[in-house]
């Protein structure tokens, strides 16, 4: 589950509590907590930096696009990133629109919809798939289609919530009235008039979707998808070394991603006046 | 909603507990480069309201927050009852503290607020509840015992704070803005109310505000505040007719500032001459500008008048004519509104001045 | 004439919604319903109540005892060291460097539970880990040590547990007002008065809110698990994944509908129970 929560917002309150003799403690705490999550990872770059007898050096990072069946998993994920993010996309953009524009009181209702996928975990949703769409065609339950097509539920809870604070931030009736006013059809006024006023909501929806694509491991692991995180698994029971090389590229590729959207996310908020 | 001060529901013992004098004594506090006090100096007589007024960043909280003890002062004292208390902890000091907004604690009822301070001190549930409910009649919420701050309007909230801060009989009363947030119906009522109040008490107490009007009509002083200084300190006619500063001139109350020739001990402004309050250290002749009240403006209209109308604001029984001089300057006349009849825009008129001292500055 | 005209157009309207709403009902709706309703099925077709009979009973009420503990136990230990970090940082100055960290780090490891997580704790205390090596030359020998353990678990969840917990209740410690200490300290009141009487009471229903949020969160917990220990360790999700895989006895698959069903409701109770407890904070919260 993750959340966007900007703790380094200035908080509404200007005094700020004093520690006094908890500062110590306060301290101690952190040190032992950034200790605790540091450790994890500097040990995951060490190990995936091992060579032979002792040393250290890239070969397992040299060789990882070698290894039988990373490239193809590798763009698998991809695929089902980019997927998952245009079927998010085509589906609540105009949905999320739709809402805001002609159906303003059944937000809360279609927020609470799209918070469902959290109440229902991954293991058992995959269970439901298996179940359900056992006698479906073949082409999409037996295909990473119905990954992409599941993902796109799954990342519901972080999609709608972005587009629906971004489609709040601009003042949406009165620039669908002019599009219309001016004789744009409803797909034009839905292109040309507010997909652009989104894009720093659809940005950061396609974003979240894909980190969390890249890696999802619990669906794909058991729908016997073959995806990136599945691939690492399988490659771990081997060698841990070129699994822990795979699984840092995964998080090295979707840090890079959040970084992204941040660094976009300032520079559309300095170009528009606002941010979204 | 009014409260009639009934003696004989008056809360806590038989005779209000004299005032205890309280003296800052040159208080300094800067933050990195900024200095919010520089020096501060006053003296509050037992059982006063002294009101600390001044615009925002003028040091008025910062001292407050000191004599209450929640901030520290890089240098100076703070007296009550002739003791240093400025090493005592802010929950030893005896005082009570009446924020602006969010003062009420919100898991508690409004009698259990009021309550808190008695609860701290080992008294009793029953008395608690005895002296809680006393004092909530005081301020008029008798029936709002079992209520929550969140089910209450923002007066309601400030009066439940004011009873919570008396009901533990303290040395001294300390009013942070504490009408700020509260609409201007409510606020007027409420400044009679805690000026009432204290009085009855007898509780030594500072009250800070950026609105003069509160300042004036609620305090025996007023101490201006400009800049981390004290300007003036004095009864609210002495601040108003008799600045001690351009500060308090212009701050409080509205002023017009008019150019005029200086000679000596007076000033001629358009054509008539004034007495100045303090000579100013030019040579005669010079230019220099006379700080003048729009009350001590007076206009009649006059064909040939040497000022002209340009607009003019009617506000009940006095109405604001504001005259164009000769030069550009604008200049506000308050007139009895029956006089300011024929004072339309565009009439000419001719303009005089109240024959009274005026403050005049360089 | 208006009137009808107005009734068609709200239908015109919710017809907008036809789109979203059928898709979330087969991709989201009808596998949740499937699992519900085959947990009560038999392999005939017919309706039966044996699965939920074998769900809680052995060696699967093990399974749902196991993901109970570990549950509760990352949730309390993730409850008290994040409220801990995210109450040193709410002390911190505001933009501060340290808030600035935490903010980030908080946003980032969100997605490194899974995979990546697994593998970096075997990179760490694994057999051939880093910190087993540095603990091996200091004369400390912990190869005995499982990953795959009820510790071992425990510790690799609250990676995740904790962050969350910082991110969750953030907002409730930020909220409390300076006003409200500082008006009991003028009243007399230490701060552990303080804390007893006012914010403790005012943290409280946050706080076990948040509790039930991290018990649902490592209860629904599956790829960490799995990458982690692949299918050892008896937690309901690795069952279930069992179960899916045919690594049960035949005419079980419904079994595994059982179990999920088992995980619906515990998930959802605590939930529930976490969505109640927002709602009573926000009262005070603004």
């Amino acid at each position: 589950m993750t959340a966007v929560v900007d703790l380094s917002a200035t908080p509404r309150t200007a005094a700020r509590r004093k520690l006094g003799k908890g500062r110590v403690a306060a301290w101690l705490v952190l040190i032992i907590a950034a200790l605790y999550f540091l450790i994890p990872i500097a040990a995951s770059v060490e190990f995936s930096l091992r060579g032979v007898h002792d040393t250290h050096d890239l070969s397992t990072w040299e060789n990882l696009f070698g290894q039988p069946g990373f490239l193809d998993n590798l763009v698998t994920s991809l695929e089902l990133a980019a997927g998952t993010v245009v079927i998010t996309l085509v589906l609540m953009v105009p949905t999320t629109a739709w809402v805001h524009l002609r159906l303003p009181r059944l937000r809360r209702l279609i927020e609470a919809i799209c918070v469902l996928p959290l109440v229902i975990p991954a293991v058992v949703l995959a269970n439901g798939v298996l179940v359900a769409f056992r006698g479906g065609p073949s082409w999409i339950t037996g295909t990473p289609v119905i990954l992409a097509l599941e993902y796109v539920v799954l990342a519901l809870p972080f999609t709608y919530r972005t587009l629906d604070a971004g489609l709040s931030a601009i003042p949406l009736t009165t620039l669908v009235e002019a599009g219309r006013n001016l004789g744009a059809s409803w797909l034009t006024v839905l292109l040309r008039v507010v997909v652009p006023n989104l894009r720093t909501a659809i940005l950061n929806a396609s974003i979240l979707s894909a980190a969390m694509v890249l890696g999802e491991f619990t669906i794909a692991n058991l729908l016997l998808m073959n995806t990136l995180p599945v691939w690492t698994v399988q490659a771990g029971q081997q060698d841990g070394e070129v699994a822990t090389a795979a699984s840092m590229l995964i998080l090295i590729v979707t840090w890079a991603l959040l970084l992204l959207m941040s660094v976009f996310g300032q520079r559309g908020a300095r170009r528009t006046g606002r941010s979204s | 909603m009014t409260v009639t001060l009934d003696p004989s529901t008056e809360a806590g013992p038989g005779s209000p507990k004299p005032g205890s004098p309280v003296r800052l004594a040159g208080l300094r506090r800067g933050y990195g480069q900024v200095v919010a006090l520089d020096g501060l100096d006053l003296d509050i007589a037992p059982g006063e309201l002294v009101s600390l007024l001044g615009p925002s960043g003028c040091g008025k909280t910062t001292a407050l927050r000191i004599v209450a003890g929640l901030e520290h002062s890089d240098a100076g004292a703070v007296l009550v009852d002739g003791k240093d208390i400025s090493k005592v902890p802010a929950n030893k000091r005896d005082m009570a503290m009446v924020f602006q907004s969010y003062s009420l604690f919100p898991n508690l009822t409004a009698g259990e607020n009021v309550a808190f301070g008695l609860r701290l001190r080992g008294v009793s549930p029953a008395e608690r509840r005895k002296r809680a409910g006393e004092l909530l009649e005081l301020v008029g919420l008798n029936q709002h015992y079992e209520r929550y701050a969140t089910q209450m309007s923002g007066g309601q909230q400030q009066r439940v704070a004011l009873a919570r801060a008396l009901a533990i009989e303290p040395k001294v009363l300390l009013l942070d803005e504490p009408l700020s947030a509260l609409d201007a119906k409510v606020r007027v009522q409420l400044r009679d109310e805690i000026r009432g109040l204290q009085q009855r008490l007898g509780i030594t107490t500072l009250f800070v505000t950026h609105d003069q009007e509160e300042a004036l009509s609620m305090s025996d002083r007023v101490a201006v505040m400009n800049a981390g200084r004290l300007e003036q300190c004095a009864s609210p006619d002495e601040v108003y007719t008799r600045p001690a500063t351009p500060f308090v001139a212009a701050f409080v109350g509205a002023m017009n500032r008019i150019g005029g020739i200086a000679s000596g001990t007076e000033v001629e402004v358009l054509g008539q001459r004034l007495v100045v309050t303090q000579a100013p250290e030019v040579p005669a002749g010079s230019k220099v500008t006379a700080l003048v009240r729009p009350e001590s403006v007076l206009l009649t209209p006059a064909t040939a008048g040497n000022v002209r109308v340009a607009r003019s604001s009617f506000r009940g029984p006095v109405t604001r004519v504001t005259v164009e001089l000769a030069d550009g300057t604008e200049v506000d006349s308050d007139l009895p509104s029956s006089a300011a009849v024929d004072l339309r825009p565009g009439a000419l008129a001719d303009i005089r001045f109240a024959p009274e001292p005026v403050m005049v500055i360089q | 004439m208006a009137e009808t005209k107005f009734r068609n157009r709200r239908q015109l309207d919710l017809l907008g919604l036809l789109p979203f709403l059928a898709y979330v009902v087969v991709f989201l709706g009808v596998p949740t319903v499937s699992v519900v309703v085959g947990a009560f099925q038999d392999d005939a077709g017919g309706w039966t109540l044996s699965n939920i009979g074998a769900a809680v009973g052995d060696p699967y009420l093990h399974a749902f005892v196991v993901s109970t503990e570990i549950s509760a136990l990352t949730a309390v230990i993730g409850a008290v060291v994040g409220l801990a970090i995210a109450f040193a940082v709410s002390a911190s100055p505001p933009g501060g460097v340290l808030r600035q960290v935490v903010s980030t780090a908080s946003g980032v490891l969100a997605y490194f539970a899974g995979v990546p997580l697994a593998f970096a704790f075997i990179a760490a205390i694994g057999s051939q880990g880093l910190v087993t090596k540095w603990l091996g030359a200091l004369g400390l020998d912990i190869t005995g040590f499982s990953l795959f353990g009820f510790a071992g678990i425990t510790l690799v969840y609250l990676y995740f547990q904790i962050p969350l917990m910082v991110l969750v209740i953030f907002p409730a410690l930020e909220g409390l007002r300076p006003q409200w200490q500082e008006a009991a300290s003028n009243l007399g009141a230490s701060r552990w008065q303080y804390w007893r009487l006012v914010g403790g009471p005012l943290l409280l229903p946050p706080f076990l809110g948040a509790l039930m949020l991290l018990f649902a969160n490592a209860f629904a917990a599956y790829a960490t698990a799995a990458a982690l220990t692949n299918g050892i360790i008896p937690l309901v999700p690795i069952q279930i994944a069992a179960v899916m895989s045919g690594n049960v006895a035949v005419g079980q698959e419904n079994l595994g509908n059982a179990l999920g069903l088992g995980m619906i409701l515990i998930v959802g109770l605590a939930l529930a129970g976490y969505a109640w407890m927002q709602r009573r904070t926000s009262r005070w919260l603004r």
